[in-house]
């Protein structure tokens, strides 16, 4: 029989980074085919290609037989495929009916609505995928798994022969698991083929019958799943040689900076902090940065309970969050004000601002910094992404904390900016600041760490040292996986 | 390009035309007048661009000016001076102003809803009060600060200069300033650097409200008597003033020399028609096109970035 979706040596660029590197890949009728990978492996984009989103650059797309050439999300619908994301995409005010009718029907503003026949459609796409939900329920007061299975009666409706699935069951139950891989097992016998995305490796030998693995937007492996066990595909995702160089080098360890229930970072040391994408690692920060109400840790031996991140910086804890373009700066202030912001009290004196004193601090630390900029004056929505983080790093070496805390501090900037970022890393630790890293580029975890945490549903699952981590330690930690 | 400059133009422009086709517009009086009379709606005005610059909007001016303005009538009458009847109409506004900026800052309740509700809430709740008198026979003493028509009206005019010129420089130079800017630009962002944004949203409003205060106070110096449906339609004039001086309605950008330069186009537009031999009916939909222009403007110069 004909395959599904087939692609062929399909490549895609952004920006001059290779998401997707000539990977092919198969899906068959009445197949449930696994598609796993790190966080940036490529499998989102696989996808994207696959739905219409985004276009490849180059390689070969098949759809149920046709050869693609000018693909788009209605022409993919078109073609029978739906994708169901993590977070359901349905219209919350709406009911159950009006979400699959909104899908199916085609009609123009002034069609009368026939609401029997929209109501005994919705009953029967309800049914089949076993969900006990009213039709008129408005979608807003279902359950998560409720809105999933919603969803995946709407795309059956639409016909879809091509079921793309993103990580189903992050947020169900071990019941609700059971009960949708019944739906999704029931929908491979009528031959629909489904392309499953998971980081639950161990669910996959239960549900799946093939398994391709990306690694740095390549195809590292396709097999059949009883073939593989999961360190084998954990291997796969992993095994990459780490080719970047990192300037990590050992500096005297001080004294304890910041302390939790389970982690310490100390005075000159940099802790990565690994895990999975929702695995709870930018909370954990937000936590020890007083954005999450009343979690009480240790800075320098004193107990303290963060309620806002004007405590934290008072205590000296400083935090570059993740998307620096939403909240790292504000890209409408110039430079030296962003650079100044969160130290005000340092460049003023009962509140009036001495601006001359602020250009100055500010351009000391443009230049060590080395942030491309026309002047202090430019704004930073005028910066580049890797000038923009390093305006979002100055601005808190400017109240010189004891701890930093950067989250993904190198996502998106280019290579020679993310190699100065590095190399601040390290000029800081040697300082005497105590470093807590989050990043999901193992390589990253690997070079620029002393110890790594790493963090699976929540909770920190182990912590390594810089001798003993390897990428397969890593990931099988934060896979949840037994074997580590 | 700086933000202002569309409207300093516009100005210069309708200046110019005006200087040549009715050059009696700038006789020293009209020109007294016309500053006089605008001179309630630059104050709140400039109460309005810190609310607009935290990224909020504050529609409820025009009923704490009725408000306000009455309490001025009633102090100036008990025969207070001159310094408490300010002092006095002032904080009423303040007053009116926190419970705006703590509904929104606090409860999170959307500002145009929260001050939809009080504008319609006190305009009413003072119809009840005063049930429509006016407050009549303010003293001497008080008209015009005592001065006299010409000599106090210059008065006014000063003691307004005064106060945009304190809070154009507050603005640049106080931290408290920088703070608005990052709260109305990047609310999470700023929240994130440690400023207390719930705080300089509430005080934008409470501060809007007090200028709101002031700016009754001076307007009811020019009259023998208050009226109790006063500052009617102010709310629009001031947002009107700030948005054609160049500010984002989304806030972060803005400054109070935009709000003078938009304030003044606004005014002089209106009375340059009549001097050019315009039917004054035309004067509304002029303002509406000048607000329209700016708010096109600077569309085109945020795609141009």
């Amino acid at each position: 029989m004909d395959s599904l979706v087939r692609t062929q040596a399909i490549s895609k660029t952004y920006g001059g980074v290779r998401a997707l590197d000539a990977v092919d890949f198969e899906l068959a009728p009445g197949e449930i085919h696994a598609l796993i990978g790190e966080n940036g492996a490529g499998k989102s984009t696989l996808v994207k290609i696959i739905t219409g989103a985004v276009r490849a650059d180059s390689g070969s797309l098949e759809i149920a037989g046709q050869s693609i050439t000018e693909h788009t999300p209605a022409h993919a619908k078109e073609l029978g495929v739906a994708a169901i994301y993590q977070h359901p995409a349905l219209f919350a005010e709406l009911s159950v009916e009006e979400n699959i009718a909104l899908a199916l029907e085609r009609s123009t503003a002034f069609t009368r609505i026939d609401w029997t026949e929209r109501r005994r459609i919705a009953t029967e796409l309800l049914a089949r995928v076993g969900a006990d939900i009213s039709p008129q329920t408005e979608v807003g007061a279902l359950t998560g798994p409720q809105r999933q299975l919603v969803e995946i009666a709407r795309a059956l409706g639409a016909d879809a022969r091509i079921l793309i699935l993103d990580e189903p069951t992050a947020a169900l139950t071990h019941r609700e698991t059971e009960k949708l891989f019944r739906v999704l097992r029931d929908l491979r016998t009528k031959g629909v083929g489904l392309i499953y995305i998971s980081h639950r490796l161990e669910e996959l030998r239960e549900i799946a019958d093939r398994v391709t693995v990306l690694r740095d937007g390549r195809l590292a492996g396709r097999h059949s799943m009883s073939e593989v066990d999961q360190p084998a595909l954990i291997r796969l995702m992993a095994g990459r040689d780490l080719s970047q160089v990192f300037p990590k080098r050992e500096v005297p360890i001080g004294d304890v900076v910041l302390e939790t229930r389970t982690l310490t970072v100390r005075a000159g040391e940099i802790v990565g902090l690994a895990g999975l994408i929702g695995a709870g690692r930018t909370e954990l920060a937000e936590s020890i940065f007083g954005l999450a109400p009343g979690a009480s840790i240790r800075i320098g031996g004193e107990s303290v309970t963060l309620t806002s991140p004007r405590d934290a910086i008072a205590r000296g804890i400083a935090y570059v969050p993740e998307d620096r373009q939403r909240n790292g700066v504000i890209p409408d202030m110039p430079v030296s004000q962003n650079i100044s912001l969160a130290d005000l009290a340092s460049v003023s004196s009962n509140g009036f601002l001495d601006t001359t004193r602020e250009r100055a601090t500010a351009a000391a630390l443009i230049s060590k910094l080395e942030i491309k900029t026309p002047s202090p004056d430019a704004e930073v929505a005028t910066l580049s992404g890797g000038n923009q983080q390093k305006v979002a790093i100055a601005r808190w070496l400017h109240t010189k904390p004891r701890l930093l805390i950067l989250d993904e501090p190198t996502q998106g900037i280019d290579v020679g900016a993310k190699a100065e970022v590095h190399r601040q890393m390290v000029e800081l630790a040697a300082d005497g600041v105590a470093i807590l890293m989050i990043s999901s580029e193992l390589p990253e975890i690997l070079g620029m760490s002393d110890r790594i945490a790493v963090m699976s549903k929540g909770r920190i699952a182990g912590i390594l040292d810089r001798s003993a981590a390897t990428q397969e330690k890593i990931l099988a930690l934060a896979l949840g996986g037994s074997n580590s | 390009m700086r933000r202002e400059f569309p409207a300093a133009l516009a100005l210069a422009a309708l200046l110019i035309i005006v200087a040549i086709a009715a050059p009696a517009f700038f006789r020293a009086s009209n020109l007294a007048d016309l500053a006089l009379n605008n001179l309630p709606a630059l104050v709140a005005a400039a109460g309005m661009t810190l609310v607009i610059l935290t990224g909020h909007i504050d529609i409820s001016v025009g009923s704490q000016f009725a408000i306000c303005s009455v309490t001025a009538g009633l102090l100036a009458k008990s025969g207070v001076p001159i310094v408490i009847v300010i002092l006095g109409a002032a904080l009423a506004g303040a007053a009116l102003g926190a419970i705006n900026g703590t509904l929104v800052a606090r409860a999170g309740i959307p500002s145009i809803v929260v001050t939809l509700a009080t504008m319609i809430m006190l305009r009413d709740a003072l119809r009840w009060v005063t049930e429509g008198e006016w407050v009549r026979g303010l003293p001497a003493s008080f008209q015009w600060m005592g001065l006299g028509q010409s000599r106090g009206g210059f008065a006014l005019t000063i003691v307004a200069m005064i106060v945009f010129a304190a809070l154009a420089w507050t603005l640049r130079h106080l931290t408290a300033g920088r703070q608005i800017y990052a709260t109305g630009s990047n609310l999470e962002g700023a929240r994130l650097v440690g400023i207390h944004t719930r705080t300089v949203i509430a005080s934008a409003f409470m501060l809007c409200g007090a200028l709101t205060g002031l700016a009754a106070v001076l307007n009811t110096m020019r009259f023998a008597e208050v009226q109790s449906n006063a500052g009617m339609g102010l709310e629009m004039k001031a947002i009107a003033a700030v948005v054609v001086g160049g500010a984002a309605i989304t806030g972060g950008r803005g400054s109070m020399l935009g709000t003078l330069i938009g304030a003044a186009l606004l005014g002089v537009a209106g009375t340059a028609l009549a001097f050019l031999g315009v039917n004054s009916a035309w004067e509304r939909a002029l303002q509406g096109a000048i607000i329209l222009a700016a708010v096109a403007t600077s569309g085109v110069l945020r795609d141009r970035r």
